[in-house]
Parts: structure tokens; sequence; C-alpha cells
């Protein structure tokens, strides 16, 4: 079973992508969960969201207490991160890996999301158009399924998803460089 | 229809509700008197108009015909719904199936034409 | 069409009331029952639904519609949670003296003060008194599943009482998981219309609500009773026709038992805890530690025979409570403990994951390494 956690602002849609990140498994074959670390939602407070994915049905209903990966939406979320994450962190970023100063042994992938975000769809939406380099750099979701997630969630309005598809697909060219 | 699922009426009803406390024959027996319904539904309507709730008054008040204006106050006043309008002329009368003799109506009366006495028993 | 789709628990809920076909909904949004509602109100804008929604100003309005809707005889339904169950309180058992068949699902959270939206289950213990009964479910799949069998249940005849489903605020109302969604024509073979007894008619004047006496109340609240314990046997077959139609089971429907065979030490839980304590017992068996959970998923109706034959080898129970019963333990450890009256098992009891205070697999841990070592249940903080 593989544990992720998405770290964002109230209002970056971190509890969106977590369950993109689920649905999109689902679609690939694989069993998932996805969750909020329930809060009363507020504008720019921390958020959690977590997900899981595995071969066999999903049982487990604690919180995530250590992670596989982790997904990081703002990079002034890396000041006094705790989680404990044993794979791979990726942080939402322009700058280097070894600039953040992150307290973990994971291997860390900055990719700046927000450049493409502003390019492709104009606003800073980067919650959805991380998955593409989740996809990317994991493979535990494939671009199919990320689309058809997408589908899912919001194909009744068509521009929205066909931008966040255009930038999952940026993204992931830009994630396998 | 509803399905009975209680006890069978005892017909010497006393208005106590068969608790112990009471004197009456009902209670002594302790025994429920009315079967129950389904859900506590009464299916017959109007089943209140069967208790006659004027026998305790004291003060029986009766409309004077001849002096009714058929003004209406003492049937809007009635707390109890005793009061009804004839059909034939319009004027009102009394209940006294149902009158507790609170005598309002004889207060509310612009023209003073509900006198009343005092209940023989 | 069947539909394999990853949604909500509450969304689950809601596609399985619109399956169910409602036809007059009276639902006052509470956290973090809210999704309920709001998809509902979706499936009745677009034409999903062929439904009336009533905007009450209050739950208690809403349960107080719930009752009026019902004795017109149409079928109905409500979402709660919280100190909207609470402010229900007042109409809860006059929707059951009534016998109505109402369903409505509860998103447990706490109850407030000091003000917390978290899960845990003290607003539906709190009203296991009122004649409604009470399913709780694990997975969303199952919230679905619970919600179209609890219309069979409630309908049944003989039962004609109100049944709460009840889903772990956020830990399921919230958690995006795959759900099967039936075809609504199969729903219908195994759901038939909804027939009522009596409605209030303009034609054929009734009374519902009356005063009942001395003399009857007592009657009324022992044919609630029978009803109750007939509700038992009626919940078991209505989950057994629906294995048969559907292929999903949940125990027999009252109780899951989890490695139970040969277990020694046992924990009895209640909802979304479950599915983490399935994890700990695998865990636990592959230490070859004699370990099992048992799953009440009927509260009211309590299943109290069941429950003592699953328990023929076991030594010590823990009991995990989501909610205090202040000054004397929980509600669930108290029904366990009584239904267990005159056996030799000891039972524990840990009160957990109150106000939403995560019940981890190391909590678990801890309790059967409690009850294992012969020690004293205690708060799992």
């Amino acid at each position: 079973m593989k544990q992720i956690i998405v770290l964002g602002r109230g209002g970056q849609g971190a509890v969106t992508s977590s369950q993109v990140l689920a649905i999109a498994a689902f679609k690939d074959g694989k069993h998932s969960q996805a969750f909020p670390n329930f809060g009363v939602e507020r504008m720019g407070a921390p958020v959690r969201s977590y997900a899981r994915i595995d071969d066999k049905p999903i049982t487990l209903r604690e919180q995530v207490y250590e992670a596989d990966y982790a997904i990081i939406l703002d990079p002034t979320l890396t000041k006094g991160f705790t989680e404990k994450v044993n794979d791979l962190i990726i942080v939402n970023t322009n700058k280097k890996p070894e600039e953040l100063g992150l307290n973990t042994k994971a291997k860390i992938k900055c990719v700046d999301i927000t450049s493409v975000a502003l390019k492709v769809i104009g606003k800073p939406f980067v919650n959805i158009a991380v998955l593409g380099a989740f996809s990317a750099i994991t493979k535990e979701i494939s671009l199919k399924g990320l689309e058809e997630a997408l589908k899912q969630q919001m194909g009744n309005k068509k521009a929205v998803f066909e931008k966040n598809l255009a930038a999952i697909i940026e993204v992931y060219a830009l994630a396998k460089k | 229809m509803v399905k009975k699922e209680g006890r069978k009426k005892n017909s010497k009803e006393c208005s106590c509700g068969g608790t112990k406390e009471c004197a009456c024959e009902s209670s002594q027996k302790s025994k429920p008197l009315i079967s129950i319904t389904k859900g506590a539904v009464i299916l017959e309507p109007g089943s209140t108009k069967k208790y006659k709730t004027g026998e305790w008054r004291t003060f029986k008040p009766t409309i004077d015909l001849a002096r009714c204006i058929k003004c209406g106050r003492c049937w809007m006043v009635c707390p109890d719904a005793a009061i009804n309008q004839r059909k034939e002329d319009g004027k009102f009368e009394i209940n006294h199936d149902y009158c507790k003799g609170c005598l309002l109506c004889a207060k509310e009366c612009p023209v003073k034409c509900i006198p009343y006495v005092v209940e023989e028993k | 069409m069947v539909e394999i789709k990853v949604i909500s628990g509450a969304d689950a809920i809601a596609q399985a009331v619109k399956l169910c076909k409602p036809k007059v909904l009276p639902m006052y949004p509470i956290t973090p029952s809210t999704l309920i509602p709001e998809r509902i109100s979706e499936f009745v804008n677009n034409g999903e639904l062929n439904a009336e929604i009533i905007y009450v100003e209050s739950e208690h309005s809403a349960a107080s519609a719930l009752f009026g809707i019902y004795a017109t005889g149409v079928r109905s339904f409500t979402a709660t949670a919280s100190q909207g169950l609470a402010i229900m309180h007042e109409i809860l058992p006059i929707i059951s003296a009534s016998r109505f068949p109402a369903v409505m699902a509860v998103a447990n959270r706490a109850l407030s003060g000091p003000l917390n939206i978290w899960n845990d289950h003290s607003d539906a213990m709190s009203e296991r008194d009122q004649g409604w009964i009470q399913l709780y479910c694990e997975t969303a799949q199952e919230a679905f599943d619970t919600t179209i069998m609890a219309y069979k249940i409630a309908e049944t005849e003989k039962v004609s009482l109100p049944l709460m489903v009840c889903i772990d605020g956020f830990s399921l109302s919230h958690v995006y998981e795959p759900v099967q969604i039936e075809d609504a024509i199969k729903v219908d073979a195994f759901l038939p219309e909804y027939k009522p007894v009596v409605v209030l008619d303009p034609k054929r004047p009734v009374t519902f609500g009356p005063v009942a006496f001395p003399n009857t109340y007592f009657e009324f609240k022992e044919a609630e009773e029978k009803a109750m314990l007939e509700a038992a046997k009626v919940i078991e077959q209505v989950h057994a026709e629906f294995a048969k139609k559907f292929g999903r089971t949940y125990g027999n429907g009252l109780v899951e038992l989890i490695e139970m065979k040969d277990a020694e030490y046992a924990l009895i839980t209640v909802g979304g805890t479950t599915g983490t304590a399935r994890e700990v017992v695998t865990e636990l068996r592959k230490k070859k530690k004699k370990v099992g959970v048992i799953r009440i998923k009927s509260m009211r109706p309590f299943p109290a025979e069941q429950l003592r034959a699953a328990l023929k080898k076991v030594k010590t129970l823990g009991v995990i409570d989501r909610h205090a019963s202040l000054g004397f333990g929980g509600a669930l450890s108290n029904d366990v403990k009584s239904a267990l009256q005159g056996q030799k098992i000891i039972v524990e009891e840990f009160v957990a994951g109150l106000g939403g205070r995560d019940i981890s697999k190391s909590r678990l841990h801890d309790a059967f390494e409690t009850i294992i070592k012969g020690k004293k249940g205690y708060w799992l903080k």
C-alpha cells in the first residue's frame, strides 16, 4: 500500500488533489481512498489531505502517519515540515531541493508548477497540474487514469477540464526531464 | 385497516384513565380501558364529540333570542366552541352539552341578552 | 446500469436515496452531513430525482416535517448530525411512536461543547432510547447498501419503525472510496413502493398524535418494544435477501465477526474503527495471537443473543466506545456488559476517539495489549 500526503493552503485545492489522485488510481484498476485531514475550512490555513493506493481493498481508516509520498502545493509549507515521508517529496517551487532545508530522508523533487499553471490555465491553480508530476515521477497513476478522473470530477465544466488537462500534460513532460 | 394491538374495551369508563389511585371499577381492575391502534392513530373522525364536558358547570347561560342582534361576539369569545349560529335566522345559541359556564359570552354581549342561572344538580 | 465510482460516503448515501425515490425531503444542512442534502438537491435540480424539497428553518422543523410527510403516506428522507440531531430529540420519539418508517442519515459528530465538528458517536448514542433502529456503517459501500436496506426494514409491516443510518462524520462521510452504484431496476425489484396503512386524507379523516392516558401509553411502548425485537429478525432477513440479490454481506446484518472462531481476546467496535481494527487483527494474528473483532452494526435493536453466541472462547473483551456516558462508562460497553450478565467474560471499556481524535492502529494495539495482559481498560487518549 502506498500512502500519500498532500499539503496545501486553504483554497488551493489540496483536498481535490487527493480525490482526483484516488479516482485516477481507481481508473487504473487499483483500490484507492482519499480523505482530508478534516478541519474547519479557512482560506490560507495549512491544509492536509491524504490518499491511499493499493492492489487490494483498503480497510485502514486511521490518518496517514508515515507516508510514501508527499506533495507540497505551497513552498512556504516546507518551513516547519514534520511529516514522516519515506520515498519522495514533490514541491511546487522554482528553488532547488537543497535550498528548501527540508528535514527528511526522502528524495526531493522540485517542479515549478505555478509557472506552468499561469501559462496554461492563466491562474495559479496547481492542485490538479501537480498530479502530472506525481504520475511522471512515481508511476503510481497513469496519465490516462488522470484524464478519466478529471472527466468524472469536472467533466461538466469543459474549459476548466481542458485547461487542467493541458497543464497536467505539460507538468508531466517537465517532471520527466 | 389498522391492526388492533391491545386488550378489549371496558364499557364502564371513568375519566381518570384507569390509574390505580382512583376508586372507580376500571381502576381497581387495572385493565386498559380502550384498545390501541398501531401508531396511536384514531380512525374515527370527530370522536371528541362523544365526550360531553358541560355537566360540571355552576352557571348556565342562555341566549335570549328575542334580543340577540347576531353580532357574533359570544361565538367569537367562547373558549370551547360551544356557541353555534342558527341556520334559520342567523342568531346564536349555546350547546349546553359542552358549555362550561365561564360566562365570557354574558360579559361580552353588547346588548346583555345572555342571562344565567345557577345550574340545578 | 451498474457503475463503480470513487465517491464520498455522504455521496454514496445520496445516490442510494435517489434510487429509493422519496417524494418529499425536508432537509437542514449541518456539518458533516451537509454533502448529503447538497447532492440530493442536485439530483432534484437536474431531474434525476422527482421529489420536492422543503427548505425548513431548523432540524426541529425537519423532523416535524418528516412526521407530517409520513402522515400523508409518502416516502421521505432527511440527514443530520450532532446538535442537529439533538434539536430533533423532541420529535424522534413522536415519529417512532407513530410507527412511521422514516429513514434518516446521521453523519456522527461530537456534541458541543466545547464546539467540535469532528467524529464521535455521542450524538446518535444519546438518541438510542427513542425507538429508532440504529445501523452503523463501516464503508461508503456499506452506507449505500444500508440505506437501501433501511427502507425495506423500516417499511416491513411488523416493524414499522424509523431507522437511522449512521456513518462516521468526516472519517466516512468525506472519505472517497470505490462504491458500486446499483442498477435502478434491480433496486426497484428489491424495494417495492411504500404502501402506508393509514394516511391523512380529508375524505377519510383520522387523528395522528393524540394524547395517550396512563391506561394506554404503556401499551403503545410495549408495542414499540415488540416491533423492535421483531426488527432484529427482519434486519437479518432483509440483509440475507440483499446479499442474495447484490452479493455483499455485512456479518448477518446485526453483528459482524472478524477472526472470532478461536479468538480468546476480542475488541468490540462500531462503525469505521472496525476497518483499522481488521488491520490490527491481521498483524497480531501473524504473531500467533488469538485475537478477533466483533462489530456491532445494529445498536438498536441490540444483538445480545448473537453477541453471547460469538463469545464462546473469549476470555477478555475490550469495548471501544466513541461515546462517554459521563459518570458511568460508555453506551456500548454498558450494553455489552448487560448482554453478558452471568457470563464469565471480563469486559474492559475503552473510551476512544472523542471529538475526532484518531483511533489509530497503535491505539488499538494498545487496547489489545491491555486486555491480553489482564490490565484495566482506560480512556484511549
